[in-house]
């Protein structure tokens, strides 16, 4: 199940998308998901949808792939357009003893799905499109004036690489120690809530440990390939501002521009 | 003048006790002193807690001495200002092929040690396909490393210290966690290493891989129980048997049917065999 999230993960390419300055695409995904915010009808999605579906077209990243990452939040959705449609007064269209459905509820509930799926949608397509590496190192070069003040900017991008390689490695452990606890009577599927979270305690110290155990070994390895902090550390690639990248920054300030104006557009606005 | 020279070396933890107060604990070496030429290709075996792999730690400074001296092409581990030198000219690869990749991409990866050394962008790309083709691991530059079976993995940790371009490295049991094909792999490669001229150590718990080397230093209980060549340990069953180890299968069979004790290898044996 853990598998099937598509949040952090990458898939190799080369398209345009994947080649822009990373700071661009980390700069373009918090706008992209502020404007989210900022549209009020669907005059405004449908702007933000043709923008995403020609990212996702330019980046050739298969549908399937990006799609797979919404059946994990699948439930956040459909709980989302629940509350929302028998929660909501207004016009009333259907009622049966205490349901009742309204209008501006219907129309909230298919709002505010559409607003979620194409925030994860997008947010996973920066994941997607960008290496890992790229993207500390661009969280880290857009950070860097901030290490002034005293931000540990380069600790921070290095602390993020290393979560995300290990996520695999503390779900492969996981799954180990899950199975050597079945192995020896320990029962995690059967009894209320409450003896469920409890029967999740023999998984968690061992995993706890066992990522001590990890961090230990991994600051030795680190230590002898000479790791020493972030001052004299070079980067095999540099990350350089691409004519394309103006082109991007330029796209994504028109984009920007057509989502304000999208608000007057004579939509009837839903919030 | 050798290139590692290791005098007089003491190795001494602190144990904590339940109050809190440091103690010293056990000595895991006692007074070893050993030179190892450059470009020769040594294995270090012994039982579990014989000191093995803190011997290996001691060569890059990872652990310092208690007493004694370690010093590594003329600079002494305890020499703070050396430190990084050492460590860029010695490098290691560990037991765990997990634990020692930092990045989720291989080449990445690879190039984590040559970027904390501060090398230029164009020569570290350089330095990181080479040590790759080095492996045999080029195809798959761009691949997650968790996408990776072990003895890939313990192949990019190879890559990831060739790019440092040491004049030595340090195998901490790379063999370990592998199957038999990852294994025989792995030790081509560092056999391969070794013929273009790097300073191979190898700690091993497989007789038949150290048998491939040219020198066997065996370790117990923190001390040096021998240092000979595979040839000679190996014909002497009787500290074989002291060492707690077991015999390379094809000397085994050599003892057993009675052949001469000049044949060293799978080679002479067929050798041997047909001259028969």
């Amino acid at each position: 199940m853990i598998r099937d999230i598509t949040l952090g993960q990458y898939y190799p390419g080369s398209s345009p998308i994947h080649r822009l300055d990373a700071r661009v695409k980390i700069t373009a995904t918090m706008l992209y998901i502020v404007e989210l915010f900022v549209v009020n009808n669907f005059a405004g999605f449908l702007i933000a949808g043709i923008a995403l579906f020609t990212v996702i077209g330019l980046s050739r990243v298969p549908l399937k792939f990006i799609f797979r990452g919404l059946s994990a939040v699948f439930i956040i959705i459909f709980f989302t357009l629940i509350l929302n449609i028998f929660l909501t007064d207004g016009r009333v269209l259907w009622h049966w003893k205490f349901i009742t459905i309204t209008y501006e509820g219907l129309t909230r509930a298919v709002f505010m799905a559409v607003r979620l799926i194409m925030l994860i949608i997008g947010s996973s397509l920066l994941t997607l499109t960008t290496k890992p590496i790229e993207l500390t190192d661009g969280l880290e070069k857009l950070m860097s004036p901030l290490s002034k003040i005293g931000v540990p900017s380069h600790e921070i991008a290095l602390m993020m690489t290393i979560a995300l390689r290990f996520i695999p490695t503390l779900m492969e452990e996981t799954d180990k120690i899950i199975k050597a606890q079945q192995a020896r009577g320990a029962d995690f599927e059967s009894g209320n809530i409450i003896q469920r979270a409890k029967s999740l305690i023999p998984i968690l110290i061992p995993l706890f440990i066992s990522s001590f155990r990890i961090a230990q070994e991994l600051a030795l390895a680190m230590e002898a390939r000479c790791y020493h902090g972030g001052s004299g550390r070079t980067r095999m690639n540099e990350i350089h501002f691409h004519k394309g990248d103006a082109v991007a920054a330029v796209i994504l300030v028109l984009f920007l521009t057509l989502i304000i104006a999208s608000r007057r557009m004579g939509m009837p606005a839903i919030q | 003048m050798s290139y590692i020279e290791i005098r007089n070396l003491t190795v001494q933890f602190m144990k904590i006790n339940e109050d809190g107060s440091e103690v010293p604990g056990r000595k895991a070496l006692e007074d070893i002193s050993l030179d190892i030429e450059k470009g020769s290709f040594v294995a270090v075996v012994g039982m579990n807690g014989s000191g093995k792999s803190t011997l290996a730690k001691c060569l890059n400074g990872l652990i310092l001495p208690t007493k004694g001296d370690v010093i590594v092409d003329g600079m002494n581990t305890r020499d703070e200002d050396h430190l990084w030198d050492i460590r860029s000219r010695v490098g290691m690869v560990f037991q765990n092929p997990d634990n020692q990749i930092v990045s989720s991409i291989v080449e990445d990866d690879v190039a984590f040690g040559p970027e904390n050394l501060g090398i230029e962008p164009a020569e570290i790309r350089r330095r990181v396909n080479q040590a790759l083709k080095q492996v045999g691991m080029y195809d798959q530059r761009l691949k997650g490393a968790h996408m990776l079976s072990g003895g890939q993995k313990q192949r990019i940790a190879i890559a990831g210290a060739v790019a440092m371009r040491p004049e030595c490295i340090i195998f901490d049991e790379p063999t370990a966690m592998l199957d038999p094909k990852g294994r025989e792999n792995v030790m081509n490669i560092i056999s391969e290493l070794n013929a273009d001229g790097i300073t191979a150590i190898l700690i091993t718990h497989f007789m038949s891989e150290a048998v491939e080397t040219d020198r066997i230093i065996v370790m117990n209980a923190g001390r040096v129980l021998c240092d000979r060549t595979p040839a000679q340990l190996f014909s002497d069953t009787e500290m074989i048997e002291r060492a707690g180890l077991e015999l390379p299968p094809f000397i085994e069979l050599r003892e057993k049917a009675g052949l001469p004790s000049d044949v060293t290898n799978l080679e002479k044996m067929a050798a041997y065999m047909n001259n028969r």
